[in-house]
């Protein structure tokens, strides 16, 4: 549906996007994450035809964007990351002037101005104007405009920025409807939202693509490079006899909270983590030492997301081995694993984990 | 480019611009015809015209500040420029949209001549000629002002400086008598203006060696000319600010002259400022 090659975009000397590579199919929702300023909406903007760039082409069912923009942007609808709405105007108005830019006329105008206000539930301010609505309803009539004429592939620049909880889900709701019968792109750098409504995830830092995945899987990278943690009673000499008969680990730390009490965490080189902390658990039970508490750190999109996006930025961390990331993808994802590898300084997220999350 | 005209006339008529335009242009063609045709008994309605002249110079920035500035204000060019149609046509769906506001007084104008005749001898062929050639210089200037409109976000800039622009081509006759007519003094002032020139276009697209190469080339070629033969320059600069007053031709129509030189004058300058309004929008896919 749209292929991405090579896209480039300097602005001066400071390059926003960098030799992008992608490709999009038709009918899924797609998450596009990345921290502010990671070049998402500036890839977005050139994807629709608002910006040239520097080098490379962007192909929209064939079309190129900018050999063939008409035909191009037809088969698109976007919504900036601020809605393009003239504050003088009703919705109707606004929406009939972008229906009829796009080509659509008399009945088949009325019509679809009809049925995206139905979609988009703007039906009860159509005729106020639009400076008078409130924020979610102004996105509500930026999305409106978005459907209009049509469009297979739908691009949302941050559809929920500014709105409050209730707005967010309602948002939300609309923009999972609209994935059952369009291609939805969306950016986002608020990371539940892109769990809860994308089938697939670009994660984008520093105009790099450095993830391209479902949210499953990403999060099972995280979790094949598993840590675990328990509580033991038990004296280090001890612990470490034990560890050494299971290998089930890479490397391990000790930390003696009080006498006879230890805290260890493994860094276990599987995805099974589950088996580790049985064989853990057993060889344990059998030296008659009693595990307090056993956590096997299950990571989420956050961690994945913090790795990533910071990896270019932080030096020094290692390295995640090659067989965890692939031990936690299938086989079809092999692409999105390759992609991984071209950022070379993936850190182990066992530093982040205390690092400050912006949340949502 | 129809759905572009349609909003922008309708954006028109929902504000005040379209409003104001129409009260002051009406109001001081009023003005004019009191004073001289009812007042001093004159036939003549192209005076009138010729007098409403200089109004231009606050009606027209009013008008066409907003065209494009706005748009950059609050960010619906970037809709623009997702849609399925080309800068081309939004320029020039603006530019017909500004053209039919400006019709709308000028239809109610057009019969005051007649209104006139049945009192008196009017010359109806001098009056609606100069008619014809005040609404394309007003075509002309309006063209200036989207151009104008077109290279900020800022409303008050664009007026602000399409405002001493226009005041400047309507002077320009007046200020020829005062420039220097020698042939040195014509070639210093029209380097001045290459390296001015560069300046500009440096500031439009950031590129030194372009706008270096544009200035250096020109100054070389001016100050070479001059070197050649210095008689040309005999009094040039108040040639050209003659030449490039589209108030002076519109005299012309006054006096009762169908200048069609004039009327190709104006089509060249409406042709070239929205050509190069078209850029402008275009530019800014590139920064």
């Amino acid at each position: 549906m749209i292929t991405v090659e090579h896209l480039t975009k300097c602005y001066g000397d400071f390059m926003a996007v960098s030799d992008l590579s992608f490709e999009i199919e038709e009918g899924h929702v797609y998450g596009f994450l990345g921290p502010n300023g990671a070049g998402k909406s500036t890839t977005m903007n050139i994807m629709t035809g608002c910006l040239s760039a520097t080098d490379g082409t962007v192909r929209i069912d064939g079309y190129d964007i900018f050999e063939e923009p008409q035909m191009a942007k037809k088969l698109m609808g976007y919504l900036p990351e601020q809605p393009p709405l003239y504050m003088n105007e009703t919705p109707v108005e606004y929406l009939k002037f972008v229906g009829a830019a796009k080509g659509l006329k008399g009945m088949e105008l009325a019509q679809q101005v009809e049925e995206v206000i139905d979609q988009t539930k703007i039906g009860s301010v159509r005729h106020k104007l639009i400076s008078a609505l409130s924020k979610g309803y102004k996105q509500r009539v930026g999305i409106a405009q978005a459907l209009l004429g049509n469009p297979k592939v739908i691009i949302l620049d941050e559809p929920t920025v500014g709105l409050d909880p209730i707005q967010i889900i309602e948002i939300r709701d609309l923009i999972r409807q609209l994935g059952e019968s369009h291609t939805v792109i969306l950016s986002s750098h608020i990371l539940s939202e892109v769990q809860a409504i994308c089938e697939k995830v670009l994660i984008i830092a520093r105009g790099r693509l450095v993830a391209f995945d479902t949210p499953e899987n990403l999060e099972k990278l995280r979790q094949s490079s598993n840590g675990i943690d328990f509580m033991v009673e038990a004296l280090p000499n001890e612990v470490e006899e034990i560890l050494e008969t299971l290998a089930v680990y890479e490397e391990y730390t000790l930390d003696e909270v009080e006498t006879g009490l230890l805290k260890v965490h493994i860094k276990a080189d599987t995805d099974d983590a589950r088996s580790v902390c049985r064989q853990l658990f057993f060889a344990f039970a059998e030296k008659q030492k009693a595990i307090v508490e056993m956590t096997s750190k299950k990571a989420n999109l956050e961690d994945v997301f913090i790795e990533l996006t910071e990896g270019e930025t932080t030096s020094g961390l290692s390295v995640i081995e090659k067989t965890d990331i692939a031990g936690g993808m299938d086989a079809a994802d092999e692409t999105a694993v390759h992609s991984l590898y071209e950022t070379e300084d993936i850190p182990d997220g066992s530093d982040l984990e205390e690092s400050e999350v912006e949340k949502e | 480019m129809i759905a572009v005209w349609k909003h922008e006339l309708s954006n028109h008529f929902h504000s005040l611009t379209a409003y104001i335009f129409s009260a002051f242009l009406l109001a001081f063609v009023g003005l004019g015809a009191m004073l001289y045709n009812i007042q001093s008994a004159v036939a003549n309605f192209e005076y009138v015209l010729s007098f409403v002249c200089l109004g231009f110079v606050v009606i027209i920035p009013i008008l066409t500040m907003k065209v494009i500035a706005e748009e950059r204000r609050q960010k619906t060019d970037q809709l623009l420029y997702s849609l399925p149609i080309t800068t081309s046509q939004i320029i020039i769906g603006k530019y017909l949209a500004l053209l039919v506001v400006y019709l709308v007084p000028l239809v109610i104008i057009s019969f005051y001549p007649l209104i006139f005749s049945k009192f008196g001898e009017v010359y109806l062929l001098t009056s609606y000629g100069s008619m014809f050639a005040f609404f394309m210089m007003g075509a002309a200037l309006m063209a200036i002002g989207t151009f104008i409109s077109s290279l900020t976000d800022n409303l008050g800039f664009a007026a602000g400086i399409a405002i001493p622009v226009i005041l400047f081509n309507y002077y320009s006759v007046s200020l020829a008598e005062y420039v220097s007519s020698t042939a040195i003094g014509s070639a210093v002032a029209l380097i001045v203006i290459a390296v001015i020139l560069g300046f500009v276009i440096r500031h439009l697209t950031r590129n030194d060696k372009l706008a270096f190469g544009v200035g250096a080339v020109l100054s070389i070629a001016i100050a070479g000319l001059y070197v050649m033969d210095s008689s040309g320059f005999e009094g040039l600069l108040p040639d050209i600010m003659t030449k490039l007053s589209l108030f002076e031709r519109f005299y012309k129509f006054v006096n009762g002259v169908f200048d069609l030189t004039g009327i190709v004058y104006y089509v060249t300058v409406i042709v070239f400022f929205l050509f190069l309004s078209v850029q402008s929008l275009e530019k800014r896919r590139y920064n």
